[in-house]
């Protein structure tokens, strides 16, 4: 703003100037945005480059071990002539036998002259190295490799439900408002009939009945889900129905699908982006809560929801980083997906605050 | 007060719910029979094929589809949904009654509770809009509803039963057992609600009346308490058939990560051990109760709010 050289102009380094930068990157929704990529996008897309080990494989060696900062269970054994309790006495002849290094039965540093009354720390649980930094689970598969193929499948869920209920819902919704009379009350019922069904009870009947597989899983979301959309669609081309340019179209000899084609669908779309992305996080609670009761993604194929599943029973055997991480990866995406879903709505389509 | 049309909406919406209730049945009833013969469910995978003839005569599997489904529904009507196949001798709607009570402790002292601390915190939170408060309040909906309920039950366990020791892990009983469920299932149930009375609060605040009540000198926890919320308490009331529909599965995930022996975990379990009969009669009750709230929040709202009888 200075017109003058030099005069009223500030270092860039002053805090106004700072300040001005800060508040236009307020204006997105930074950190949200991070975190999704971190957390969800990044591993989903590139998981079997960045996964570590295997998430199927089971390696009976490395089973529950905790996470990389804890490193191995030791026991500290005092060194006597002769043993009266093993559990806290070794004798000399078997602590000199001792290797050093990072498995069971080992110590994980061997001090050179033993001598009777010295004490020796030997590894009772191996593991909690940096090479499975968040633990494994019961059958020795890494959590962080199981979490990077589970974003994976999340993701993928999340998109492919979404795309095909916003298909389908946005059709139906369109074409409801638009024909109006028998469709609109033929739709509005199947709509109120859908509503009507909490979509576990659907979920589960159809799973006693074909199985658990990851199509079921998409089609039974997908299939409670549409609803929404289509009485969000419905609203809004209602709105749009009572305008000029509709019924100027159809003078000028559009045909109905160009009508909705070119002249409704744009207009709802704005809405309908704002729902598919709060939409996101909704969907992935609800694979992960249907993997977590067994009737979402089949094992051994790894889901947050299965592998917290899997935690579950051995938080009492003192492994709580088996539910822990995937818990935390849920509700870090889900998180962030409702944050940087609610910044777009508030960009795109306040009206949509009821949602 | 308007009888008549308060009796002909009654009347509409009782006809629609029956309507719904019909559809629901014969949905249920064909997915049960998606893949073809159910007996194949029941018999173990090396029954000859007159073993499967036989329990399909025995089951009336043989008969055409619209008799098999008059047969359904006239049972169902009664309460009789068959037997239980996992549980050899116990029928399907035994085992449910068994297992109602507990499901009800859990259902309905998580949203009694929740209610008064949603309704509590939803005006507190309007009254000190864009305050530390109100953020405070936002975190909190915010992370009741990111976290997965089954999620916050574990950790929940891990960190009060296990680390601590003060509660039991799983398993029915009096209010130790109680505490950790509630918490469980309310949380999100708080959050949803807590919004849902925020906003509506913050439109009625706004409004004439509650100028004027505030003009004639009224006491401001007064107008608060007694003015506004009983018209903002209307809104919410709407989305109470989303609510229940929220608890339903809330108290199946509860249910079965705190072993708590209700209809809950009784459909998961039916639904594990490939029980078919369990697993439609569940869902049957569960979609009766769903529709009676729904006709009950419907008629009520009508009876709150008399637009709605005219439209």
């Amino acid at each position: 703003m200075a017109t003058i050289a030099g005069v009223g102009r500030r270092p860039w380094y002053s805090p106004a100037r700072i300040g001005l930068t800060l508040k236009e990157a307020r204006r997105y929704p930074i950190i949200p945005l991070i975190i999704m990529l971190v957390v969800l996008i990044i591993p989903s897309i590139f998981a079997n480059v960045i996964a570590p080990h295997d998430p199927i494989k089971s390696d009976l060696s490395h089973r529950l071990e905790p996470p990389g900062w804890m490193g191995p269970t030791l026991t500290t054994l005092t060194v006597v002539e002769t043993v009266k309790d093993s559990t806290t006495e070794v004798s000399l002849a078997n602590a000199r036998r001792l290797k050093e290094g990072s498995a069971l039965g080992e110590t994980p540093h061997l001090k050179p002259d033993l001598a009777v009354g010295q004490q020796v720390q030997v590894i009772k649980k191996p593991g909690g190295g940096w090479e499975r930094p968040l633990g494994t689970d019961k059958l020795g598969r890494d959590i962080l490799t199981r979490m990077i193929y589970g974003a994976r499948i999340s993701l993928m869920v999340s998109l492919v439900v979404i795309a095909i209920a916003g298909v389908v819902g946005t059709t139906l919704g369109i074409m409801a408002a638009y024909f109006g009379g028998w469709t609109d009350y033929f739709i509005s019922r199947v709509i109120d009939i859908a509503m009507s069904l909490p979509a576990i009870l659907i979920a589960l009947v159809l799973v006693v009945v074909v199985g658990p597989g990851i199509k079921v899983l998409i089609g039974i979301i997908a299939g409670v889900l549409w609803v929404q959309y289509a009485r969000l669609v419905r609203g809004e081309t209602l709105g749009i129905m009572s305008r000029d340019y509709i019924a100027r179209a159809r003078v000028a000899g559009c045909s109905h699908l160009r009508i909705m084609a070119r002249h409704v669908f744009p207009n709802v779309f704005n809405s309908l982006i704002v729902l598919a992305t709060l939409q996101i996080g909704f969907v992935i609670i609800i694979e992960a809560s249907l993997s977590f009761l067994g009737v979402g993604i089949p094992r051994p194929t790894p889901s947050w929801g299965s592998i917290v599943a899997d935690g579950r029973d051995l938080i009492i055997q003192t492994a709580w980083w088996v539910s822990l991480f995937p818990g935390l990866a849920l509700v870090l995406t889900v998180l962030s997906v409702n944050l940087v879903g609610d910044w777009l709505r508030d960009k795109l389509d306040p009206k949509l605050r009821q949602l | 007060m308007g009888r008549v049309e308060m009796q002909r909406y009654i009347l509409i919406r009782l006809v629609q719910a029956i309507f719904v209730l019909v559809a629901v049945s014969i949905i249920v009833f064909v997915l049960a029979r998606l893949s073809g013969n159910p007996a194949f469910l029941i018999l173990p995978i090396d029954a000859g094929p007159e073993e499967v003839e036989r329990l399909s005569k025995f089951w009336g599997l043989d008969k055409p589809l619209h008799v098999q489904y008059w047969k359904f529904i006239s049972n169902a009507v009664q309460g009789d949904f068959g037997e239980s196949i996992k549980w050899p001798g116990r029928t399907a709607m035994g085992l449910i009654g068994g297992r109602l009570v507990a499901t009800l402790q859990l259902t309905l002292t998580a949203l009694i509770l929740a209610a008064i601390m949603a309704v509590f915190f939803g005006v507190v939170t309007a009254v000190t809009k864009d305050t530390p408060i109100d953020h405070l309040g936002k975190v909190f909906a915010l992370l009741g509803q990111s976290a997965p309920t089954f999620w916050i039950g574990i950790m929940l366990i891990w960190i009060f039963a296990v680390e601590i020791g003060w509660l039991p892990t799983s398993g029915r009983g009096g209010i130790n057992h109680m505490i950790l469920p509630v918490i469980t299932l309310g949380w999100f149930e708080v959050a949803a609600i807590m919004r849902l009375v925020r906003s509506s609060m913050l439109d009625t605040l706004d409004s004439e009346y509650v100028k004027l009540a505030r003009i004639k000198g009224l006491r401001e926890w007064k107008v608060i308490w007694k003015h506004c919320l009983r018209n903002a308490a209307i809104a919410p009331l709407t989305y109470f058939g989303i609510i229940a529909g929220t608890l339903i599965t809330g108290s199946v995930i509860v249910e079965t990560v705190f072993a708590w022996p209700g209809i809950g975990l009784l459909a998961i379990e039916a639904v594990l051990g490939r029980d078919f009969q369990v697993v439609q009669a569940v869902a049957l009750v569960f979609a009766v109760g769903f529709v009676m709230i729904n006709l009950t929040v419907d008629i009520l709202y009508a009876y709150l709010d008399p637009r709605i009888r005219y439209g």
